[in-house]
């Protein structure tokens, strides 16, 4: 279509802001980065944890540094929402069926919240007992 | 009821202007008039330069999608009195390159369709005098993504089309899908290659607003989301199993 | 500039499309080229709701289908069309279900049939109530992978050209650019569509404005039966959108303003609960039209803004059975009438639905005009003689869609090639008056081609609507030669070259006022009634002299000519159509 002068309509720099969940999408592919600040920090733990009750002892105070507080919070609300926005689209990626009836995509994610809450008494029950 | 309601038109015409603008049109106000009815008046009674494309409207042959109050919708399917008392305004679909006016070039997406191979794939075809046996069950299983009447609105509300058009995007996806599911249908693995790439569905970021706009509730993101497990879970098993396994 | 194919398609609808795939496999060293001026799944063969006939069951025989169709028509169609259409729409329907159509199903997975208007057995295949749609949208899919068919999107074809007695291509623009090009061409097929747009009421698209039949008609080709115009009986009020007849077959009822199934004062039977093949809401639809205009008369229809409607009453079908089943009816009430179905009457009056009449062909769907072929709802071969039968139109433009690739591919292979410098010549020609006309008609004080567009219409419904009388029809055939001349010296706003919907407007109008003309001419001529040609100054059918299909052509000096062939009869002897006794 040679002889046509198509527009392109620039995208705008703000496009992100128009909707809020063109927002959500921008503010989710942001925490991306936290949740690799976490897995960097969780080795940095086990790696303390290894070298040591001197190295976990360091490890402790440096997590006790409010700036680091500050980050931790924000990242944890940056992984939440990345949880949940994951687990509201795992109904949409799993269809299950039993017999002729579909299981309904409330109950998919219902199961998942379970699953979370199960593991987390695992993991609680082996940190704290 | 005011008696009429002020449209007001994206026009983009090449051959005059390099930008596009803005036409303002006073349009009757009727409780039955659509967003189209108001166009084909502007352009019967007041402008006959106003280009815009439509067919059926009924809401199924997909011709008049356009951009309505920012929002991606079917102008024959959208209410004048739902904008009352006014402005309306009237784009073409976001994301695409516009001929003129309301006509966007839809070519990629032409383009892009039969890469994922959107037909029946037998490998045992009944013979000439019988069907293939499908329960309805079974046809609850694509049956939504059939729905799909190529209309543009999911790619109009793609955030991620908008971004890295070579994305195939979520109606050419939801097709693959429909001949996936379809217990006739043999060819899942013949789409596997464009479907499971970085232009298929792992492009998409779950913005989820290709089933927001969609108008015959074909659930697009869903399709995808839907085929990344079952890529992912391929992945796994060709990494794992020995061949005659998988 | 010029392009080569061996066969032009024009229309990408289900006739083409089909055609299409059967050059294809036919003969896959062809190449084949589909000019539509619309994508192919914007075509109106989307719209379609109800479903598509073929027998089914193993109570229902080939011959009863036949029958039906041969009576609905009120004896005009062939018949030896009709018994091969019979056969072959199995066929093809099952082939589509190998293509992928979702068609309904039996809990234990076979193919779903319904009951459908004049059908005296169930054997209407349906896919919910988008029959169309997925018909359509398999038939496209399924083209997508013949990578040789190639296709013009959005061109608008502007004249068949005509050498030596013989197509040889068309001449076509490209609405994105406005550039005009000859596509040199063995063979042409017309698969256009209808022309219910020539009348200002009507269920059709708003591309359904009888392009090919003007092309046909214009190139020297005759035009048949074009007095047979089929109104639906249901249409929404003020839009035209169609309530398919699948509403009646699930049970739906026809009520008049006092709430009583009006139907039983036309012969068409006795009013029961659960429906009956062949009767009341069941019967043909022109009877059924023409049961409305009756009601009108009497006072015992509802008057509404949009005009006189009756009511469909569906309410006691449920829910359930609603949404399985006429799960669209229920979308489109909800959003052009804002009512429920399930809950609420519909209000419906009759419709332009369908054209019986079209390009004359033969049984393999060539026309008179050696190179020209026809199928679909533009061709007229006749299947349908003066009534359609509801669920015929969607196997019928499969099956003769088929036969004309079939026929095409032949013919291509022993057609000699022929010079086409004077069909470039041709090809030029036409452009300068394509660009003559985008030029010519940008003076301030003409009339607007949709002025002279509301006329036309308003013209065909007042003079050749469900009844008609030879006052009316010569009115009416005044008016549209008024109506051409006003044309000729109508402006227009737009000079531009792209995307000019303005100069497709224009183009399509000119079309159909020659169209018009062959329906009002060819029902002037036909002093009988007869299925949807209603004389109400020959209220009788008259088979001494009209059992024969009119066939209307162009004289050069730009005048008609209207003659008659006889009727193909094989085992069903012209008789009297009895519904619902």
């Amino acid at each position: 279509m040679s002889q046509v002068r198509l527009y392109r309509p620039p995208v705008s720099l703000t496009w992100w802001l128009r909707k809020p969940s063109y927002l959500v999408f921008m503010l989710r592919e942001l925490s991306s980065v936290f949740i690799a600040w976490f897995v960097a920090y969780l080795l940095m733990l086990v790696y303390a944890v290894g070298s040591g009750p001197g190295a976990y002892r360091d490890f402790l105070d440096l997590s006790a540094n409010p700036a680091l507080v500050v980050l931790n919070v924000i990242a944890l609300a940056f992984v939440l929402l990345h949880t949940v926005t994951w687990f509201g689209l795992a109904p949409k990626a799993m269809v299950i069926r039993l017999g002729a009836l579909r299981v309904p995509p409330n109950v998919i994610l219902a199961a998942h919240y379970g699953a979370w809450l199960v593991v987390s008494a695992v993991v609680a029950w082996v940190v704290l007992r | 009821m005011p008696e009429s309601i002020t449209m007001e038109v994206w026009r983009y015409r090449p051959e005059r202007e390099s930008e596009p603008t803005w036409d303002s049109y006073e349009v009757p106000l009727r409780k039955e008039w659509a967003v189209l009815d108001g166009l084909n008046h502007i352009k019967d009674q007041l402008d006959g330069t106003l280009s815009y494309r439509w067919s059926c409207r009924m809401g199924i042959c997909g011709s008049c999608g356009m951009t309505v109050n920012g929002e991606p919708k079917l102008g024959c399917s959208t209410f004048l009195t739902d904008y009352a008392p006014g402005p309306v305004r009237v784009e073409p679909l976001h994301n695409f390159p516009v001929i003129r006016d309301l006509v966007v070039e839809m070519g990629d997406f032409m383009a892009k369709l039969p890469t994922v191979k959107p037909w029946l794939v037998g490998d045992d075809e009944p013979d000439e005098d019988t069907e293939y046996r499908q329960t309805p069950v079974e046809m609850d299983d694509y049956k939504r993504y059939s729905m799909c009447i190529n209309c543009m609105l999911c790619y109009a509300a793609c955030p991620v089309y908008a971004l890295d058009p070579e994305f195939i995007g979520p109606a050419a996806i939801a097709l693959a899908q429909r001949y996936n599911l379809d217990s006739r249908d043999a060819g899942a693995e013949d789409r596997r290659d464009v479907l499971a790439s970085a232009e298929g569905v792992w492009a998409c970021t779950f913005v989820g607003e290709c089933s927001v706009a969609c108008p015959k509730d074909v659930d697009p993101a869903g399709a995808i989301q839907r085929y990344k497990l079952t890529a992912a879970n391929k992945a796994v098993r060709d990494l794992l199993l020995p061949r005659g396994a998988r | 500039m010029a392009a080569w194919h061996n066969v032009v398609i024009v229309g990408g609808g289900g006739a083409g499309l089909r055609a299409a795939i059967a050059v294809a496999e036919a003969n896959p060293k062809l190449t084949v080229a589909i000019v539509s001026k619309v994508y192919p799944m914007r075509s109106h063969t989307v719209s379609a709701e109800g479903g598509a006939a073929a027998v089914a069951g193993d109570d229902d025989t080939m011959d009863e289908h036949a029958y039906d169709t041969v009576s609905g028509s009120d004896w005009l169609c062939d018949q030896d069309a009709v018994e091969a259409f019979v056969v072959e729409a199995r066929k093809e329907l099952l082939r589509l279900e190998h293509w992928g159509c979702p068609w309904s199903r039996e809990p234990d997975g076979r193919i779903a049939v319904r009951a459908f208007g004049g059908m005296k057995k169930r054997r209407t295949w349906f896919a919910a109530d988008k029959t169309g749609f997925h018909l359509l949208h398999t038939l496209f899919q399924t083209a997508l992978s013949y990578t040789d068919i190639v296709r013009y999107d959005e061109w608008f074809v502007t004249k068949l050209l005509v050498h030596d007695g013989r197509v040889r291509g068309v001449v076509a623009v490209e609405l994105a650019t406005g550039r005009v090009e000859t596509i040199v061409a063995d063979a042409v097929i017309v698969c256009t569509g209808g022309c219910g747009r020539v009348f200002p009421f009507t269920t059709n698209a708003n591309i359904k404005t009888g392009d090919g039949m003007a092309l046909a008609y214009q190139a020297g080709a005759p035009l048949k039966d074009m007095e047979f115009v089929q109104y639906h009986p249901t249409g929404l009020p003020f839009t035209g959108i169609l309530i398919t007849e699948a509403a009646r077959a699930e049970g739906g009822r026809l009520l008049n303003k006092d709430g009583y199934r009006y139907l039983q004062d036309y012969d068409l039977g006795t009013p029961t609960d659960e429906p009956v093949l062949r009767s009341m809401e069941l019967g043909p639809r022109d009877r059924l039209s023409q049961a409305f205009v009756h009601e009108m008369e009497k006072g015992r229809t509802v008057e509404t803004e949009a005009g006189h409607v009756v009511h469909l009453d569906l309410r006691h079908l449920g829910e359930k059975l609603v949404d399985e089943r006429l799960p669209f009816v229920r979308e489109l009430c909800a959003s052009y009438q804002n009512i429920d179905p399930v809950h609420e009457l519909v209000p419906v009056r009759p419709v332009v639905h369908y054209m019986m009449g079209g390009i004359h062909t033969d049984i393999h769907g060539a026309t008179p005009l050696t190179g020209l072929y026809a199928a679909g709802e533009v061709a007229c071969v006749s299947i349908n003689g003066a009534n359609r039968l509801g669920s015929n139109s969607l196997p019928e433009l499969l099956v003769f869609g088929a036969r004309a690739g079939q026929a095409v591919a032949e013919f291509v292979a022993t057609v000699p090639g022929a010079a086409t410098a004077p069909v470039l010549a041709q090809g030029r020609d036409e452009e300068r008056r394509l660009v003559r006309e985008l030029s010519g008609r940008q003076h301030s004080d003409g009339e607007r081609i949709a002025d002279i567009r509301t006329e036309m219409q308003e013209t065909m419904e007042a003079g050749a609507g469900i009844y008609r009388d030879e006052a009316s029809l010569t009115k009416a055939l005044d008016k549209l030669a008024e109506l051409k001349t006003r044309f000729a010296r109508a402006s227009m706003d737009d000079a531009s070259r792209t995307f000019n919907t303005e100069l497709v407007a224009m183009l399509e109008l000119s079309g159909m006022l020659d169209v018009a003309t062959c329906i009002v001419a060819s029902g002037l001529r036909r002093k009988e009634s007869r299925g949807a040609h209603q004389r109400t100054d020959f209220p009788d059918r008259d088979d001494e002299t009209y059992l024969a299909h009119s066939v209307i052509s162009r004289k050069p000096d730009g005048d008609w000519r209207v003659e008659y062939l006889p009727v193909t009869i094989t085992r069903w002897p012209p008789g009297e159509r009895v519904y619902g006794r």
